[in-house]
């Protein structure tokens, strides 16, 4: 049944052959990929390469035309007490009466119907979520004033006090700028190695993910290739995976995936007239 | 002639001067709402049409309170109204819903006072009645002047500011880089869109009034996508709608409970909805058959893969 | 003023502010303007219908209430408030006057169908909005904590298997219950007024969202007990008051967050590590 066992022991994700269309058009094609126990995975992709949607069939809240998601071994469901979840866009008002506190605290058993009762070992669960995302300065402010790098570490702080196995961040990194965006990678990077949570992280760009990453998961024209990063991330893969030519170049520490125009097989001179950076 | 027309026409109607002053003054306000409606429903601003109902609402309540004609009262407060709402700024106010709602709740229950007072002060009653639903019968003829001029001033308005108020109303920004200024046309058409509503509050009423503002305008730009047809056909439109309200109203005297005729705002704003949803028939059946078709291709392909 | 007839007055009416103080909490938390006047305006329809026909407003209105919240859930689901929906609201409100019209006791049954009325709760009537409100306050109670995450983060509400979708309906019918409740004394066309003034105003007082829901009860209380209190010796119309009391309530808010602003504008946040010298 579980072909793929890593030997951390079972995958705790597992999608299998995902097909998702909408309207006539194909959005992921015969996605398949794992994410083993504790792995900080980063799923790459540029903007409508079908991240979200990915995300949206592995948390049930979309259904594939085909394929299967499969967490820790089960069939995902439309509760995943074992996911943690941290959606790209949220707008939360300024002038709700929620603080940090509370929205961390609603994480415990928003699920449940009625009021929560108070007792001195949620306060302190509470106290240590926010402690482990750094949000204790500022756990009275209200929820819509804090900056975007507060309330997404708000939110992480939110998923984790659940105890999932998995946490799901859709790009994260999108709206911060590039120290907050470094904070929260090494926030999730620390967390994932001490609690052995695993890390599905989707972005657009997979440079400021790549000190931390130990898979890599890379969508294009709505097929995915997956594996270490310096096995995925070569000219032949992505090439294949683009259905053009594009170019893998590595500058320093930092990766660059090129696109020639398309057509452009790779002209003698190395055509520089139009070259778009993907990634 | 008169046998055919005898069952749509109850007697008597082509010979009341009342209905000749309803139709006239139904007709002139129906056009100047077709037009400035089309403006309103492209400008996404049919919020600020709820917004200046409730607000002359309270304005037709003090004018009976004052004892000056409902449509003074309408008028004086939707001109207040523009204003407030151009100094704190429309857009703005859209975005701010509480506050924008919180102001229209104490403009409603200033309306209420001043219904109050005026009932039992002057024993007038009915005044709620025609000034929140309308009585478009009760319209006197002296009235008409005023009609004549106040629609044509909110159509000249429209008419003058034609093109910068169309492109500004797609896009402010491509109005602005093109020099237009986008603060002073958006001034206009609310100063316009204000008498527009006054105009619809005497024909059904203040808090009905958005019905013929946005009605037959969203219908014509369900039928048209042209601006200009769109503006013709919402006046032509909304003509219709008032005129067969104003006849179902008058044939009404004699439908149950006799004697008393239904309201012509109820014609009105039932009309306007048929219309509408009429209107979108076209595109549903569209839709219906471009799904069926969609389904029975993947069936088949399924079948075939 | 407390005695006889009266006695009824106070302890509906304060049932019914304890019960718009809750909901209204809700509609302000998730923005449901539209609903908040959608509902009482079919509400309207069905209170002039009931008048027509002779049976309780109190049926009339609830029959009507829920079908428009059934309404307003179908349209959301469908994701835009567009133009159809507010042609509908109005037609509503046509309708009520249609039915009115029909009706022999014209002007003062629709302006206090509009506008409310002290004695809006009769003795008889009593009864049925005690057991409204169990209803509704034991609605607010179970659904709070699936309700507070789902109108503040509904996508992670959702992923915790929350769906948006059922919370919106049982939402949309408790402020259908609510409103039911509400219009017989402020009316139709205030009850809108009594459910986002005191909330709004609440949230300026505090960060907390428990005390807020509890500061909400308290300013709608306030509100309609002035309300009466004033009314009844005046004879001014209740809905005057309540429309004019939440505005007071609401800037009375915001002058108080602006103060606040100013004089502690990190207000929540710790005090940052003092700076080396």
């Amino acid at each position: 049944m579980n072909g793929t066992q890593s030997a951390a022991g079972r995958e705790i994700l597992e999608v299998d052959g995902v097909w998702v269309g909408l309207g006539g058009r194909e959005i992921l094609r015969d996605v398949s990929f794992s994410v083993g126990a504790g792995e900080f995975t980063g799923l790459i992709g540029a903007n409508g390469a079908g991240k979200t949607t990915l995300f949206r069939v592995i948390l049930g809240l979309q259904s594939p035309s085909a394929g299967r998601v499969l967490v820790a071994g089960r069939p995902r469901s439309r509760r995943n007490p074992l996911i943690g979840y941290v959606p790209q866009k949220f707008l939360l008002d300024p002038d709700a009466p929620l603080r940090a506190r509370d929205l961390v605290g609603l994480g415990v058993d928003a699920h449940r119907l009625g009021f929560s009762r108070p007792s001195r070992a949620r306060t302190a669960l509470v106290e240590e979520m926010l402690e482990a995302v750094d949000a204790t300065s500022f756990a009275d402010a209200r929820v819509g004033n804090l900056s975007g790098g507060e309330q997404q570490r708000v939110l992480i702080a939110h998923a984790l006090i659940s105890q999932p196995r998995l946490l799901l961040l859709d790009e994260p990194l999108a709206n911060l700028d590039l120290a907050s965006g470094q904070e929260i990678v090494a926030l999730l990077s620390r967390i994932s190695r001490e609690q052995r949570i695993a890390v599905l992280i989707s972005a657009h760009e997979m440079n400021p993910l790549l000190p931390v990453m130990d898979r890599i998961v890379y969508m294009a024209a709505g097929r995915a290739a997956s594996g270490a990063t310096d096995q995925v991330v070569t000219t032949e893969v992505l090439s294949d995976l683009y259905g053009r030519h594009v170019d893998v170049l590595h500058l320093h520490d930092r990766v660059l995936v090129i696109a020639g125009a398309p057509g452009d097989h790779g002209s003698a001179n190395g055509a520089l007239e139009s070259i778009e950076i993907v990634s | 002639m008169n046998r055919f027309l005898s069952p749509v026409f109850a007697p008597g109607f082509f010979e009341s001067s009342t209905i000749h002053t309803a139709l006239a003054v139904g007709g002139l306000v129906a056009v100047a709402s077709g037009v400035v409606g089309v403006f309103t429903v492209l400008r996404g601003q049919s919020f600020a049409g709820h917004a200046f109902g409730d607000v002359e609402t309270t304005g037709g309540s003090g004018a009976y309170l004052v004892g000056i004609g409902p449509l003074w009262g309408f008028l004086i407060a939707g001109l207040a109204g523009a204003a407030a709402m151009e100094a704190i700024g429309v857009q703005r106010a859209r975005g701010r819903d509480l506050a924008t709602g919180i102001v229209l709740g104490a403009a409603l229950g200033l309306a209420a006072l001043f219904l109050y007072l005026s009932t039992t002060a002057s024993s007038t009653t009915g005044a709620t009645v025609t000034v929140l639903f309308g009585s478009i019968f009760a319209v006197s003829s002296s009235t008409i002047p005023l009609v004549i001029v106040l629609s044509a001033v909110s159509v000249a308005i429209i008419a003058v500011l034609y093109r910068p108020l169309l492109l500004s109303s797609v896009s402010s920004e491509l109005a602005a880089a093109r020099g237009i200024p986008v603060r002073v046309v958006g001034a206009l058409y609310l100063l316009s869109l204000a008498v527009a509503v006054a105009l619809a509050a005497i024909t059904i009423g203040a808090i009905l009034s958005t019905a013929l503002l946005i009605g037959p305008a969203a219908t014509a730009l369900r039928l048209t996508k042209s601006p200009g047809r769109a503006i013709l056909t919402a006046g032509l439109l909304g003509v219709a709608t008032t005129c067969i309200g104003i006849v179902l109203a008058y044939d009404s005297f004699h439908w149950p409970p006799a004697g008393h005729g239904w309201p012509v705002s109820f014609f009105v704003v039932a009309l306007v909805l048929f219309f509408y949803l009429l209107a979108g028939l076209p595109e549903l059946l569209r839709a219906r058959a471009a799904k069926t078709d969609h389904t029975t291709r993947r069936a088949t392909a399924e079948m075939a893969a | 003023m407390f005695q006889g007839f009266m006695v009824n007055a106070w302890i509906g009416a304060s049932i019914v502010a304890v019960v718009a103080g809750l909901v209204g909490f809700f509609v302000v938390l998730r923005g449901s303007a539209f609903a908040a006047h959608a509902i009482p305006n079919g509400a309207f329809a069905g209170a002039a219908g009931a008048a027509l026909v002779g049976i309780n407003t109190i049926i009339g209105l609830g029959i009507f209430a829920v079908l428009g919240a059934l309404g307003v859930a179908g349209v959301s689901r469908r994701g835009r408030h567009d133009v159809a929906t507010a042609l509908v609201l109005v037609f509503m409100l046509g309708l009520g006057a249609l039915f009115l019209s029909m009706t022999v006791e014209y002007a003062p049954e629709i302006y206090s169908l509009l506008f409310g009325e002290v004695l809006g709760i009769s003795s008889t009537e009593l009864a049925p909005t005690i057991a409204l409100a169990a209803v509704s306050v034991l609605a607010i109670v179970l659904l709070y904590r699936p309700l507070m995450l789902s109108s503040v983060l509904s996508d992670v509400a959702a992923a915790r298997g929350i769906s948006a979708f059922r919370i919106e309906l049982c939402f949309l019918l408790v402020v259908a219950l609510a409103t039911t409740m509400t219009v017989p004394v402020v009316g139709t066309l205030l009850v809108f007024s009594l459910m986002i003034g005191p909330p709004a105003a609440a949230r300026s007082f505090t960060n907390r969202p428990g005390v807020a829901l509890g500061l909400s009860v308290a300013f709608a209380l306030i509100s309609v007990w002035a309300a009466i209190a004033i009314s009844y010796k005046t004879n001014y119309p209740i809905g005057f008051f309540v429309g004019t009391i939440s505005a007071a309530q609401y800037i009375l808010g915001r002058v108080w967050a602006a103060v606040r602003q100013r004089r502690a504008p990190t207000l929540g946040r710790a005090p940052a590590a003092a700076p080396a010298s």
